[in-house]
């Protein structure tokens, strides 16, 4: 969600090379690019000196020999407090079953995101960019314990044993962390240790791996942003301009000032806040609020023109100013390969989505001067520090941060210019002296916020050969790039004009590799509606797009859409070999061909975030709509760390793209947001959600992430069972019309 | 004004407006924050409490309108509920900001049918939305609490 690798993971398990690419971008950050500084180091400037203790900024030890893992990242229900802490104790021989885990603080110096540059989650790289991290952070704790135990007990160190906690040597001699901890603190971490060969894993890839939250998350006692009450705070909510791009010309807040509790009406950069003793008063008080709005640079077009804006784009009929088409995969001369009879031709249009987190978007910020602390569910730490740093004056290290539970985000809590938090920030500073202020921003502020999923259309032309495979491939993209709306991320994110996650999953997409001839081109029309990553980011409208056209293009051929596949992978070479592998097991497990009393399967595969998900799915329509009963899904994510909460991953990513094909959809009039609330933002419901059955391919590679890449797959699955059904190809999204 | 309330078998005086949703006075005057806000319109259920046994969207439900009404929240069931030793079993919960608002709509359930069919746990739970989408687990430890283990539960 972060940010999106554009190439694929190599077999040894290295990383693109476009990731590193990125960090040298994250140098721009701030508009300030410091020469022979690394962007851990300008994030993390000003950070005050912390003592980690004896095992380093990761591991912290109590004295009853219970192991603490500082987790860098964020845990907004993805399940890396249990992946990275279980990393940690696989490698020290901890007593899981003692094993604790809490959020690191923001300092990016020590804390950052190895594949990012700077501290963050998303992308789905939690465990990925921490693997060699946490595994040699633990293997060094415990070759400090086996030194202490061995220079106590007067025994060769490598005859020291330790399992669960415990430190042992065949003479008798045993003893846990705890009794060992003064003497292992004092021994000098050494300089380089062995990890262990992933085959003695007693940990890493069983059940064993659970949750270490479910308790605290099932008891109400998980603290989120919204359960911050600290002494003498205060709550502000915000009127926000209607319109995209809006601003406050004038305002009246006279009747609001009179609302029992309500201590103070101000303007903010982006509307007026209202600060109040609680959120209801805040809330009254915004309701007594009139504001005059200046819509002079806002969108004021509806997202029925803007699509139609988009589809006259794509035909050429259109060129806007602000973009030119920019391509993104070319091979061969497509001249005059689509002219003929032999071509099918499939548009597709993708709605603007709302993330819609269980919790709406808040932050607690404290201000004094240039001090500044921020207490919330911290996912973009840097970013977030560098937005407050320029609001109070500092340097971004010197803005403490408390990481918190986040209730979902789905990449909606790690925006590019941290709007909330900077909200919260402005809000605070007004404040002053250092009293906390609970910015909160109701469902209807969340979901008419912006920061969608952009809205996209393909149109894709494909010649097919005389054996009924693709022989030439025309791919137009027509979507709203949002690493152009920021120069910071467009220094990241942006090549040769092309955002890659606009094209992701299109771009690098073995059905490319097995087609001779491509010509694939983005177009990226700007518009003041804020756009971000959501769950799996391009690949939401990749994958339904590429699968989608290849079960038409099957369909055409009179193959089967798996033996179709199969012969594109094997054409793809190295690029189609994994999913090949998903796509058999996935097939295996679910079983494949007709079904009963109307139900049809679907299948798709595709790779994201270096893991690859393929999925067969059961669904058939009911009472108009369709209904998803059954998912087979199979993933790929090199070594499997939790099985369990991969398996979770899958089940609720499946969810969340099914939600979204099914229902998901903004929609613009006159430039205003129509969905305003889980009353016209239609969400999956345990009455309409399948049973998610998970297989893990083996795998000896280094893990990569699963928080993504199990949710575009049913967005691709569905329209294909659908279609088995009835031959008539999918369009538009969502499948429900409102 | 000063309204008194019964929450989990204590009384409790609070000073608040009549009209002021029950949710906002559990949170902002109580600071009992087992109870969520997720939408404010009886849409996501995240905010489920039980009056007189009764399941209740909180944030529909004026303070003033609740008299002597028993209230129960999640802080109530005192974690040694089945429910909450199932969704730990099961690792339902993912982001868990809606879990207290799921196990108060399925501690109603079994308080009322012991025994719950997936018709019984659709009509029961699908006010109550998660968007992680940890819907199969909540279905599977509803039935593991009933003793009736769901058979395609792999949690």
């Amino acid at each position: 969600m972060y940010i999106a690798p554009e190439k694929t993971r190599t077999p040894s398990g290295g990383q693109g090379a476009s990731r590193r690419e990125l960090i040298v971008g994250a140098a721009l950050v701030g508009g300030s690019l410091l020469v022979g500084c690394s962007p851990a180091d300008i994030m993390g400037a000003g950070a005050p000196k912390t003592d980690f203790g004896a095992f380093g900024p990761f591991i912290k030890i109590d004295a009853d020999g219970a192991v603490t893992v500082m987790n860098k990242h964020q845990e907004m229900g993805q399940g890396n407090h249990a992946g990275l802490s279980a990393i940690v104790a696989e490698e020290m021989d901890a007593d899981w079953s003692t094993v604790k885990v809490q959020h690191a603080a923001a300092n990016a110096k020590v804390y950052a995101n190895s594949l990012m540059g700077v501290q963050g989650t998303g992308g789905s790289t939690a465990i990925a960019n921490s693997w060699m991290q946490l595994r040699t952070a633990g293997a060094t704790a415990r070759a400090m314990f086996v030194q202490a135990a061995a220079d106590a007990w007067k025994v060769p160190a490598p005859e020291v044993t330790v399992k669960d906690g415990v430190v042992s040597h065949a003479s008798g001699k045993s003893a846990h962390f705890g009794e060992l901890l003064a003497d292992a603190a004092k021994v000098t971490p050494p300089k380089s240790v062995k990890l262990k060969d992933p085959k003695d894993f007693t940990l890493i890839g069983t059940e064993r791996v659970r949750r270490k939250d479910s308790l605290a998350k099932a008891t109400g006692q998980a603290r989120y942003t919204q359960d911050v009450y600290l002494p003498d705070m205060l709550t502000a909510v915000v009127a926000h301009a209607p319109r995209f791009g809006g601003k406050v010309k004038s305002f009246d807040d006279t009747a609001a000032r009179k609302v029992p509790g309500v201590v103070d009406v101000f303007a903010i950069a982006t509307g007026v806040a209202v600060v109040a003793d609680g959120v209801y008063a805040a809330r009254k008080g915004r309701e007594a609020l009139k504001v005059e709005w200046d819509d002079a640079k806002a969108e004021s077009r509806s997202s029925a023109q803007m699509l139609s804006d988009y589809q006259k784009i794509a035909r050429g009929e259109l060129t806007p100013s602000d973009d030119k088409w920019a391509p993104f995969t070319t091979k061969g001369d497509a001249t005059g390969q689509f002219d003929g009879t032999d071509v099918l031709h499939a548009t597709y249009d993708f709605p603007y989505l709302a993330h819609a987190t269980m919790e709406p978007m808040n932050c607690v910020a404290q201000v004094d001067g240039s001090k500044c602390k921020l207490t919330y569910g911290a996912q973009g730490h840097s970013l977030d520090q560098m937005a407050a740093a320029m609001v109070v004056v500092n340097l971004p290290g010197a803005i403490e941060i408390e990481t918190l539970f986040a209730g979902g985000s789905f990449g909606r809590r790690s925006s590019w210019d941290s709007d909330y938090v900077v909200e919260a920030v402005q809000i605070a500073k007004r404040v002053g002296r250092f009293r906390p202020v609970k910015l909160v921003w109701t469902r209807e502020d969340d979901m008419t916020a912006g920061h969608y999923r952009p809205m996209a259309h393909h149109a894709v032309a494909v010649k097919v050969g005389k054996d009924g495979y693709p022989a030439a491939w025309r791919h137009r993209v027509v979507v709203q790039s949002f690493a152009k709306a920021s120069p910071m991320m467009a220094s990241m994110m942006v090549k040769n004009n092309v955002d890659s996650t606009t094209v992701e999953g299109t771009a690098g997409s073995p059905y490319l590799a097995a087609t001779p001839v491509v010509d694939a081109q983005v177009f990226t029309p700007h518009s003041p509606v804020t756009t971000l990553w959501w769950r799996s980011v391009g690949a939401t409208h990749t994958a339904p797009v590429m699968e989608h056209t290849i079960d038409q293009l099957a369909a055409r051929a009179k193959i089967d859409p798996v033996e179709y596949r199969r012969e594109l992978y094997r054409r793809a070479g190295e690029a189609g070999a994994r999913h090949l592998a998903v796509l058999n097991l996935a097939v295996e497990k679910a079983g494949w061909g007709p079904l009963e009393d109307g139900w049809t399967r679907g299948v798709a595969v595709h790779e994201s975030f270096g893991s690859v998900v393929a999925n067969v799915c059961e669904a058939k329509v009911i009472d108009g709509e369709p209904r998803v009963r059954k998912v087979t899904v199979a993933v790929d994510c090199g070594i499997a760390i939790a099985p369990n909460q991969i398996a979770a991953q899958m089940e609720g990513g499946t969810c969340y793209g099914l939600s979204a094909a099914l229902f998901g959809q903004v929609t613009l009039d006159k430039g205003r947001p129509q969905q305003t609330n889980f009353d016209t933002y239609r969400v999956l419901r345990q009455n309409e959600a399948p049973q998610v059955e998970t297989w893990i391919v083996p795998s000896a590679h280094p893990p990569s992430g699963v928080g993504e890449p199990g949710t575009p797959v049913i967005m691709a699955s569905l329209p294909n069972a659908l279609f088995a059904a009835t031959g008539k190809p999918v369009s538009s999204f969502p499948l429900v019309k409102a | 004004m000063s309204i008194e309330l019964e929450i989990n078998g204590v009384k409790r005086q609070v000073a608040a407006e009549a009209d002021t949703p029950l949710l906002w006075v559990l949170r902002d005057e109580l600071h009992m924050t087992g109870t969520k806000y997720g939408c404010g319109i009886a849409q996501c259920g995240a905010c489920t409490v039980h009056l007189d046994g009764q399941p209740v969207r909180s944030c529909q439900t004026p303070v003033g309108s609740v008299g002597a009404g028993k209230i129960t929240t999640i802080e109530g069931l005192g974690g040694t509920h089945p429910l909450q030793a199932s969704w730990v079993k099961h690792d339902v919960p993912q982001c868990g900001y809606c879990q207290s608002g799921q196990i108060m709509s399925a501690a109603a359930l079994l308080a009322a049918t012991p025994k719950p069919t997936d018709t019984d746990i659709d009509a029961a739970m699908s006010g109550n939305l998660c968007r992680c989408g940890a819907y199969q687990r909540i279905r599977a430890a509803i039935k593991d609490a009933s003793g009736e283990l769901a058979v395609t539960a792999k949690a």
